[in-house]
């Protein structure tokens, strides 16, 4: 986090218009490698619309977003993906009907190479390539504990339960070996206990697999708990970027959240 | 008989059989009228007078009859169904069953009886081609239409009441009783080729004991059929499942082990089965192979990627074309007269081109517009090669004639004079074409294909280049599609535009999606079944007097499998895990195999929205 | 939110995009080629340019090209009458009904069955009006019938299934009636009763054959119908619910059920009176009647842009007019021989260049948004 390095995601001046409605509204964020930023906001700020523009899902209308230096404007997003920027669904996207080991292994798609030939007439190096992807995805797997390989490796996605669903939809992301990782509210719809757990893991992401992390949370105590900056947007405007503590206390944000401010209130006390 | 029905229930409980009287009269009438219905439509159709010419048992039973019998059978034990609810239990067969099969097979007959009056006091020949005195003498057994009446309320009370007793037997007899019933017609259908079968390997006098001279078998045949089919079925029951189980269970090289065996023995089989057989049954083998490599293809697109292309057909044109035009001296404009797998490499070339060509637009289209997009390609192509334009070219709608055979390094010639070579052929291309599913299927690409059929959006997300993973699965059904082309055209020896209407588009389609999409084995028995049986858009099958009725039957099947069984006859574990997702996780759950969340958590009120 | 992701610039970033900017350039150049030569060649058949592109070129004459001109517009407007059947059901319930073209040729058929049998009862001659009126109703009825009984047994069941499993039955069902019609009614092409006079005559200084007057009034009326129905009443407000949303509608007390049956009542009410102009235009009806013209007006709604009632009838024009001149005004002119046999290969051309040049229809889509991907 030193203060001269370049950062690794930088969004300038970033406009997102639907049809008249401006959801995200000359967007100016900064990313540096190895940092976990959280970005916060009422519903409808713009939060997943900026994810979204960042994974090349919806067209940008203005402005810019430069990843490692060069723009991603203009890119589908598979190649925003094969340039390292990884994410997950608000609305957990697996695929279910392919086992849990597939859905790491078809992640690595654009880390690969071996094609229809390969396939064929079964090379050493398809095979090697096979075995690679196997042992990398039972990896990221494997982060998450004993809970999605062993036995489970070959089950369905669709056997899981909710909380391991969005451990295996981290897992993809994590093996399409990014550089940034994009979380949509990583802990929503689980219990407090499964929430505590995954922030943990959230640090653990940094230092273990150097990845540096962008997530939409609502739930405040994994904010305060995790990130080095938090990110406030409001109508698709950045209304004040700082630490969890300087954030929390800002005026603004606080009528921001109008009617929901006793959220923020409440986990400013615990 | 549906999926839920045999599904057996942990928590099933029996209660006493309902009472006769309690009889469900509203769901009865809509029964029998409906099965009345399909009775008067089936007659109309002129389906039991030309299958009156097929007999299944010598002078006792023909299919025409049979067809129509059956109907009361099902409509009576149709009656008896229960729905299996959980908690809900299930009452024993008894006197309801009984009368509710007698009275809808009744109903059943009755629309036939309907139909004899009908056609005795109305004339309605114009515009229905089948109103016929004809009809209504086969109907009346030539006896008078108060005898056609009334036998055929008979026959339909006679009729539900086995239908309804059937439910009265337990599982084993009953199981035993369809068994035999169903080896019998069975044995019919598959006369030509048993016939052939059983003479090719020296044992004539058993195949004229066994099949009447004038077609269908002989009484003591179908006696002898129908005893061996009862009794393996009563004591064999289980038998096969346990081995197929057992093969599965197999890991490691015992499992490859039992593979390879298989697969020889197969390939044995498809060997020597031919040798055997006279040119007719070879000709049908041919046509069935064609169809296994089209459907092969299609599967690749459909199955696999998830690509609905209805316009296939174009690639096996361009095949042919591409074959044609290289081989035949006879071609219009360029006649190189390249050896036959010399042209192969220009057929790969040019259809993979054409399928590129042809896929680039579609390809980012959403399915449903790129199925129309493609049939609209697959007609543009016909209409080309039809058009005085290109003519010089192509020979427009006299086509290219007098295509040679494909010659095997001067030993042989594989021509469509000898159709065994030409399956041979046909079954190299088809190992191929299974070989190259096999392995697609199992490949980084293989589980690419799948993560764009079950979220495009998300596999896009996931850093899979979409377009250019659906392209290459397109050009991968193009190409064995034109290999299929390319046989086609030296087995015929000519083509004509009119080869390659949408409608064997339409004939592969059904193929691969009754056999099961995305399943190697069922896409096969699906090709074997239908065209085998039913025959091909121009091909004839074993039942040849269903020709003009086969693709009444393909569009019904094609509904019926949408609405009964959408993974098709033999289906691939992925498939079917996607169409019956819920079902499919209540058999988990059952199994204990479904994890709860691990504490009491907040209801997970998103996790159905993806 | 998250759609099918969109191209974010103009420009060409992989093999497939280059591909397809040469396709459109190419197509928009050829169209431009072809008219420019047609041009020359109606100016002078011995200009330069002209004999380039064609030394046989003989142009056409005003009257040549006013008649394809109205036979396009007649042909368009039954396009459009079955588009509209395309376009509801698409709208209501996110899929193709393949079988929507079967419907348009049971309505032909049942119009050549009982027209025929009121010509043998003299009536057809000695009351034609009231015959045609009897015939129509007749034709709709039955033609409302089949379409309402074909979403029943097929469609309703698999309400919510993948979305490309409704279409492979609808597929199906398209086959199924193909083929019953063959085997009731015999595979040979059965004739209409002859028409009186004043239909084949030509009329006002545009010399229209009434027919074609009468095709191009009764499509404007059914639109004028369908537009009051639609906007004005109960039930038309139901179904713009449905379209909009079929769960909140059910939930303000719509019967979404009943109305996707209206919707399909509709759709085939509309095909069957194009199936008896069809009729009294052509004068003959076959199994396989309904199959191009239900592509074309498929393609006539996509042009249109799809659950949008007004588009598909102006797509239905669109689409007829093209394929009436367009051999002519592009193909010809180039050179191409036989150009009237590729008049069905324009038509489905059209198709495909529209969704490669505006994928939602000229006018745009009215669909709900998980139904765009």
């Amino acid at each position: 986090m030193s203060a001269g390095a370049a950062p690794l995601l930088e969004i300038r001046d970033l406009d997102v218009d639907f049809g008249g409605l401006k959801a995200v509204n000359g967007l100016n964020i900064e990313v540096r490698e190895g940092e976990i930023v959280s970005v916060i906001g009422p519903n409808g700020a713009g939060k997943t619309t900026l994810f979204n523009a960042i994974s090349a899902m919806v067209p940008v209308t203005g402005g810019d977003i430069r990843f490692e230096g060069s723009t991603l404007l203009g890119l589908d997003p598979n190649q925003v993906t094969a340039r390292g920027i990884a994410r997950t669904f608000q609305n957990v996207r697996l695929f279910t009907n392919m086992t849990i080991l597939e859905n790491v292994m078809v992640a690595q798609h654009c880390r690969t190479k071996r094609g229809a030939f390969g396939a064929l007439f079964n090379t050493r190096a398809f095979r090697q390539e096979e075995d690679e992807i196997q042992a990398r995805g039972e990896k990221a797997l494997g982060f998450f504990g004993s809970r999605l390989v062993g036995f489970r490796l070959n089950q369905p996605a669709s056997v899981l339960s909710y909380a391991n669903r969005r451990r295996l939809e981290i897992a993809r992301a994590m093996a399409t070996q990014p550089k940034l990782l994009l979380l949509d509210e990583p802990v929503a719809g689980m219990n407090p206990v499964e929430s505590a757990e995954l922030t943990g893991l959230i640090g653990r992401l940094r230092e273990e697999w150097g990845f540096a992390i962008v997530f939409i949370e609502h739930d405040m105590s994994v904010v305060r708990d995790v990130s080095d900056r938090v990110i406030v947007l409001n109508h698709g405007e950045l209304l004040t970027e700082g630490d969890y503590a300087d954030v929390s206390m800002d005026p603004r944000v606080i009528e921001a959240y109008l009617g929901q401010d006793t959220i923020i209130e409440d986990a400013i006390k615990s | 008989m549906t999926a839920t029905e045999t599904r057996p229930s942990a928590l099933a409980e029996f209660a006493p059989p309902r009472r006769a009287r309690d009889l469900d009269w509203r769901r009865l009438a809509r029964l029998g009228a409906t099965a009345a219905f399909v009775q008067m439509f089936v007659s109309l159709t002129a389906m039991p007078v030309r299958l009156d010419e097929r007999p299944v048992i010598e002078s006792l039973l023909s299919l025409g009859y049979l067809f129509i019998g059956v109907i009361p059978v099902i409509a009576g034990n149709r009656i008896g169904r229960q729905v299996k609810l959980e908690g809900v239990p299930i009452h024993r067969a008894g006197r309801y069953e009984l009368l509710g099969g007698t009275l809808a097979g009744t109903l059943a007959g009755a629309g036939l009886s309907l139909l004899v009056i009908l056609i005795t006091h109305f004339d309605i020949r114009e515009p229905l081609v089948n109103w016929s005195p004809q009809l209504r003498d086969l109907l009346s057994f030539n006896r008078g239409p108060v005898f056609g009446v009334l036998i055929w309320l008979g026959i339909g009370a006679v009729g539900g009441l086995v239908g309804g007793g059937l439910r009265l037997l337990p599982t084993r007899w009953r199981r035993t009783l369809l068994t035999m019933a169903f080896v019998v017609v069975l044995a019919a259908i598959l006369e030509q080729l048993v016939v052939d079968l059983v003479s090719g390997v020296g044992l004539e006098p058993v195949a004229e004991w066994f099949y009447a001279r004038r077609g269908g078998l002989t009484g003591a045949g179908a006696g002898v059929a129908a005893a061996i089919a009862g009794v393996a079925s009563f004591f064999g029951r289980g038998r096969l499942k346990a081995a197929r189980a057992r093969i599965n269970t197999l890991e490691g090289p015992a499992r490859t082990k039992a593979n390879a065996g298989l697969i020889l023995l197969t390939a044995a089989v498809m060997i020597v089965v031919p040798l055997l057989v006279g040119s007719l049954t070879n000709e049908l083998l041919a046509n069935v192979g064609l169809f296994v490599l089209l459907a092969l293809g299609l599967n690749i697109v459909v199955g696999l990627a998830g690509i609905l292309d209805l316009g296939y057909v174009a690639f096996f044109a361009v095949g042919s074309y591409t074959a044609a035009v290289l081989t035949a001296a006879t071609s219009p404009r360029i006649n190189p007269e390249l050896p036959w797998f010399v042209a192969l490499i220009f057929v790969v070339v040019i259809t993979g081109l054409v399928g590129l060509f042809i896929g680039a637009p579609v390809i980012r289209m959403r399915g449903d517009y790129l199925a129309i997009v493609t049939l609209g390609f697959g007609e543009i192509i016909r209409l080309l090669f039809l058009s005085d334009w290109l003519s010089g070219w192509f020979g427009g709608a006299q086509g290219i004639t007098a295509i040679g055979g494909v010659e095997i390094f001067g030993i042989t010639t594989i021509d469509g004079t000898n159709p065994r070579n030409i399956f041979y052929l046909v079954l190299v291309f088809c190992a191929i074409a299974i070989y190259v599913s096999w392995r697609l299927e199992r490949s980084r690409l293989g589980r690419a294909w799948m993560a764009v059929r079950e979220d495009e959006t998300v596999a896009e997300a996931m850093g899979i280049n979409t377009v250019n993973v659906k392209l290459l699965a397109f050009v991968v059904g193009a190409i064995l599609g034109s290999f299929s082309g390319a046989i086609f055209a030296n087995k015929v020896g000519s083509v004509f535009p009119s080869s390659f209407l949408i409608l064997v588009s339409m004939v592969i389609l059904v193929v691969v999606i009754f056999g099961g999409m995305g399943s190697i084995i069922g896409v096969i028995a699906g090709a074997a079944l239908l065209i085998g049986v039913l025959g091909g858009p121009k091909q004839p099958g074993l039942l040849q007097e269903f020709s003009e009725f086969k693709l009444l039957i393909y569009g019904a099947l094609l509904v019926w499998m949408m609405l009964a069984r959408p993974e098709g006859l033999i289906p691939s574990a992925r498939r079917s895990r996607e169409l019956h997702q819920e079902e499919f996780l209540q058999d988990a759950w059952l199994r204990g195999q479904v994890e709860a969340d691990e504490e009491a958590g907040d209801e997970p009120e998103t996790a159905e929205r993806s | 939110m998250i759609g099918k992701w969109a191209p974010r610039t103009g420009a060409p970033r992989t093999g497939v995009d280059r591909f397809l900017t040469v396709l459109r350039v190419f197509a928009v150049g050829l169209v431009l080629v072809g008219l420019a030569a047609f041009v020359a060649q109606e100016i002078s058949t011995d200009n330069a340019f002209a004999r380039w592109a064609n030394p046989d070129a003989t142009g056409l004459t005003g009257a040549q090209f006013r008649g394809l001109v109205i036979s396009g517009i007649a042909q368009g407007a039954m396009y459009g009458l079955i588009a509209l059947g395309y376009s509801m059901v698409y709208g209501v319930l996110g899929f193709i009904n393949f079988a929507h073209g079967e419907v348009f040729m049971m309505g032909a058929m049942t119009g050549m069955i009982t027209s025929n049998k009121l010509a043998d009862a003299g009536l057809w001659e000695s009351n034609f009006i009231g015959a045609l009126a009897l015939v129509m109703f007749g034709s709709i009825l039955v033609s409302m019938f089949l379409a309402v009984v074909m979403e029943r047994l097929a469609y309703r069941p698999l309400r919510g299934a993948p979305r490309l499993i409704p279409l492979i039955t609808s597929i199906g069902v398209s086959f199924f009636i193909q083929n019953m019609s063959i085997v009731l009614f015999g595979p040979a092409s059965k004739a209409y009763p002859a028409v009186p006079d004043w239909l084949r005559d030509k009329h006002t200084f545009l010399e229209i054959e009434g027919a074609k007057i009468m095709v191009i009034v009764a499509a404007a009326v059914s639109m004028a119908a369908l537009w009051f129905l639609v906007e004005r009443t109960k039930v038309g407000k139901a179904m713009r619910a449905v379209a909009e949303d079929s769960e909140i509608a059910s939930l303000m007390g719509i019967d979404v059920n009943r109305t996707i049956v209206k919707v399909f009542a509709v759709g085939g009410a509309f095909a069957g009176m194009a199936g008896i102009l069809w009729g009294i235009l052509f004068r003959s009806v076959i199994h396989n009647t309904g199959f191009l013209p239900g592509i074309k007006a498929f393609s006539s709604a996509v042009v249109g842009g799809i659950g949008n009632l007004g588009g598909a009838m102006v797509g239905g024009l669109f689409i007829g007019i093209a394929e009436s001149v367009g051999p002519l005004l592009v193909l010809e002119p180039l050179g191409v021989s036989g150009v009237s046999q590729l008049r069905d290969a324009v038509a489905f051309a059209m198709l495909i260049g529209v969704l490669l040049l505006r994928p939602s229809g000229i006018f745009g889509e009215k669909l709900r948004a998980e139904d765009r991907t």
